[in-house]
Order: C-alpha cells, then structure tokens, then sequence
C-alpha cells in the first residue's frame, strides 16, 4: 500500500469538520495498512504495552531506513501509519530532523501519543530515533 | 432514605469537567475514586493554617497536627471496627500494607510451608507472595476460579493444610467485580491454624467492613478508592500478630531507645511507621471516611447494584458483547469484550465522547492468560454515577462499534 505523506495527511484530517470522520480515516488507514504475518509479529520485534501491543521490523536500503508495522488494536495500527508517512523509507537525517511532536500536535493527536498512554506508540517514536541515530553514527 | 445523587454530584468538583466539549463520565472508578469537596479543604485547611511535624509537642502547630492526625487514625479504626485503634497502621497504599505482612511472613516461612491465594488477584496480591515464596523456599498455591469468576470453594478448602502459613485474597476482584465470601473463607482458614490476609483494595468502598466480624488478621486498604488522597492507605492488623510482627523500615518515630550499636523498637502503631508519616495523607482520608460513613450505606449499595443491574441490562442488548466476571455476588465492576474489537480501540473512541473506562490487562496478567483473553475494557460505577451516564455509556460503546466495523 502507498502510504500518503505527512503532508497529505495533515491535509485530510484538517479537511474533516468533525471528530468521528477523523476517527474513522485513522481506522481506515489502520485497517489498509498491511501489518506483519505472523511468524513475523515474534517477541524481539514487540514493544509491549499494557492496553495494545506493536510489533516493528526495521531495515535499511540505499542509504534510507523502512519499516513494516502491527498491532493488535487498529487505532493504534492507524496512529502507526501517522508515524510511518513520517518516518518510513527517509534517511536517518531526515528522521532526526522530523519534529513529530508537532506533527501530532498539528493533526490535534498529541494526547495519543503522550508518554502516559500505554499503547507502544511512544516506544516506537523513540525506537526508530535510536535506529536512525545509530545509522549517523 | 434513598441518596440524593445530583446533590451528591454537587460535592465533586471535578464532575463538571468537559472533554473535548462533552460531558465527563468517569466510570474509572475501580482505579480510583474523585474526591468531594471536604477531603480538598482539609488538605488545604491542614497545609493553610495547622501544618507542623507530629509526636514532637513542643508547640502549638505541632500538638494540634498531632491531635487531628491522631484522630484520623480513630476515624479509620471506628470505620472498620479495630478493637484498639494502635491496630491500624498508615501506609502509603494497599500494595505497601501487603509488602509489610509479606516482608514479615518471609521471615517466618521455610521449605515445605505454602502460601495460598487465589487466580484472580491483582499484581500486588500476587507479586509480594511470590517473592515472599521464593526467596523463603516456600510454595504458592494458587485456588482455582470458575467460569464466572467464582472462588471454587472446595479446592479452597481441600488446598489448606497446617503446612498453610498464610492465605490471601481479594475482599472484591479488581478485574471481575466478584465480591468474595470472606467471612466463609477466613473461617476456612483459621480451622487449619493460617494466618488470613485480605487486599481490601477494592472492598472498603462498598461499605460495611467489620475486621472484628470478618476474623481475619490483617486487612489492607488505599485511600484514593475511597474517596480519600493518593498516597495514603492502612494496614489494619490484629494487635496480637501486629506486635510481634517484623519491624518493616527503620528510622525515626519507629523507636524507643537507640545506642550507636542497638535499638529498642517502639510499641504499635509507631513501630511499623519510620519517619516523618503523610499527615495531610492520613488527615485526608479521614475526611474521607467521615463523609462517606454518614451516607445512608444501604442508599448506597441500592444505588450501586441499580447502575450494575442497568448495565447488565444493556449489555444483554448489545451485540457481540461478553462480559468477563459474572459472578452472582459482585459490585459495579463491568469488565468486558465487544467482538472484533480490541479494547484499547473502545477506549479511544469512548475517551473521544468524554467517557472514561480502563483498557487493558487490569494489573492481572495471570488472570488473563487463565481467561485466555488478553486484556479487556472495563467500565466501574461509583456512587456519583446516574443511570443516565451508564445510558450514555451504552451509546457511546454502539457507535464505538459502528466506527470500528
């Protein structure tokens, strides 16, 4: 699936007037993104949290870093395709530069994404700095 | 006299909250309890106009911060009917009274001794045992449920033995609602000679705790359940265990005579509090206490099983919707699955519509691995809830299920 830019998504959600349509663009995101198989979702690759669990494989190709993403709960599956418009398939520069807390504060998400909400969002954000901090290095 | 719930409401500040521009509906209850306007003012009328360090009346501030901190202690032990008010300890929560009675059995615990509790407690009634067990080289034994959420009696009863040390159990499970026959399994307990730990985390809220009556010997309790501060709980415990029982940290206000080399501890309660104790803590909570044993208590728990048996109802409407805890004997505690849903997404969106529940594994992954589900959502009543809000509660959770299909 192609995912939309974070442009693009900024773009759509700020279209929409009311909180459900916004709900459900994030759960249809959610649900179109393919996720992992399962001999894939193991428990090195799983950042735990106690309300819904994401599973993440990091790999790197010509000089930029991908990501394939799940969880349990499509919400959450749908604020990790949020994450990936932002950091999927970018070098490692280009994801140190990202300021994904505004990011998120501008779709009006950042209560999702709070340390304090268990759901592994915030394991994954700082996940992915740290590969991408690694790869400069 | 039935309770006057719009004027009870009144007294909670917090109630008025808007959520993204709706109403809240805090049905969160079971994780902690909002607080009325009395316990705020007598935090703050404690840190306004009487704050001093207390046991140490050299002054003024100090003899009045003891008098009431001293009284709060009387106010816990009337409520729970203590025979002497030495007998309750303050702790900073359920889970520090359970780690005091576990650090002290672990002394007394060797090979071929077993502790006994059950599958459906909560981690801090699990963890501390545990540890307790393997560090001592002793056996956890742990008492089968059924499918709604019940005690199975007999393997209770068939589990103990005089190798039986000690036997803990939630007065009410945190995750099903279940309210244990308590009374039944102390007396159980006693007969082969153990001692009996209740975690009454989730117990003291719903009113008419007798320790005295109950038998057991200690009795565990937070404050923030009950309407009181965080931060502050007791361990009540019978004078003639508690006396003898291991001293837990060590410090100031814990001692009676100290040489560079040795110590002489104090007597009860002080042996068991080192340091400079939570005063506003324990002054809160009685403010608690006081206010909710003046609500007609058989108001009270008509109201709550009309908000439980309004959302059975409900729930028996909704499609796909399981609900894990089906005990006949429970409280307002409504843990649950909608199907092809996962709970956390339910969270979500009832969050959206200002409607506040728990989503997750309850602080019980045994329980859940023994349910075979991996968390669930849970909505908990409290005395403050109309039935209204557990009507607005269903509509929310509906379209939750719409969105999420």
């Amino acid at each position: 699936m192609q995912l939309p830019s974070s442009q693009e998504i900024i773009d759509d959600l700020a279209f929409f007037d009311d909180w459900e349509q916004r709900y459900q663009y994030i759960i249809d995101l959610g649900k179109a993104l393919p996720g992992l198989p399962e001999e894939e979702r193991t428990a090195d690759r799983l950042v735990k949290g106690c309300q819904s669990q994401v599973w993440m494989v990091a790999r790197s190709k010509d000089g930029k870093l991908l990501f394939d993403v799940d969880s349990d709960a499509v919400i959450v599956q749908g604020l990790l395709a949020l994450v990936l418009a932002a950091y999927n398939d970018k070098t490692p520069v280009q994801i140190l530069d990202f300021d994904i807390d505004a990011y998120f504060e501008e779709l009006d998400l950042e209560r999702h994404i709070t340390p304090t909400r268990g759901n592994g969002l915030r394991a994954i954000v700082a996940k992915i700095n740290g590969l991408a901090r690694n790869a400069v290095h | 006299m039935s309770l006057n719930i719009s004027a009870l409401r009144e007294q909670f500040p917090i109630l008025k909250t808007q959520i993204d521009g709706k109403p809240l509906v805090y049905l969160d209850n079971a994780a902690t309890t909002q607080k009325p306007q009395v316990v705020i003012d007598a935090l703050v009328e404690y840190y306004s106009t009487y704050n001093a360090n207390v046991h140490r009346g050299s002054h003024y501030l100090s003899d009045e911060a003891t008098r009431r901190y001293e009284n709060a202690r009387t106010s816990v032990a009337n409520f729970i009917n203590a025979a002497v008010k030495e007998e309750v300890i303050w702790t900073s929560g359920t889970t520090e009274s359970l780690n005091i009675i576990a650090h002290g059995l672990m002394q007394q615990l060797g090979t071929g001794d077993q502790v006994v509790i059950t599958e459906m407690e909560h981690h801090a009634n699990l963890v501390t045992w545990q540890q307790a067990c393997i560090k001592a080289g002793a056996k956890l034994v742990v008492i089968p449920i059924n499918e709604a959420g019940e005690l199975d009696l007999r393997a209770y009863e068939s589990a103990l033995n005089s190798a039986t040390k000690l036997v803990a159990f939630p007065h009410v499970s945190n995750a099903l609602g279940t309210i244990n026959p308590i009374e039944e399994l102390t007396l159980m307990a006693k007969n082969v000679g153990a001692l009996v730990s209740i975690d009454g985390a989730q117990g003291i809220a719903h009113g008419g705790v007798d320790v005295q009556a109950i038998g057991c010997d200690f009795y565990s309790f937070s404050g923030h359940k009950l309407f009181g501060p965080t931060g502050i709980g007791c361990l009540w415990g019978r004078k003639a265990v508690l006396e003898d029982w291991p001293v837990w940290q060590t410090g100031g206000e814990m001692i009676a005579d100290v040489e560079y080399q040795s110590t002489t501890f104090g007597a009860l309660p002080n042996r068991l509090e080192a340091g400079t104790p939570n005063i506003s803590g324990a002054i809160g909570m009685a403010a608690a206490i006081d206010w909710f044993a003046d609500l007609d208590q058989q108001a009270v728990q008509t109201h709550e099983k009309a908000l439980l048996a309004r959302a059975i109802e409900l729930a028996a409407d909704m499609p796909g919707m399981r609900l894990i805890g089906t005990a006949t004997n429970k409280v307002g505690i409504m843990s649950f699955l909608l199907e092809g849903t996962h709970p956390a997404d339910i969270g979500f969106i009832l969050d959206r519509q200002g409607i506040a529940i728990r989503t997750g594994d309850n602080c019980a992954q045994p329980l859940m691995k023994r349910l075979k589900i991996p968390g669930t959502a849970r909505a908990s009543f409290s005395i403050y809830n109309t039935i209204e809000e557990v009507e607005a509660f269903f509509i929310a959770l509906k379209k939750a299920q719409t969105m999420l299909a």
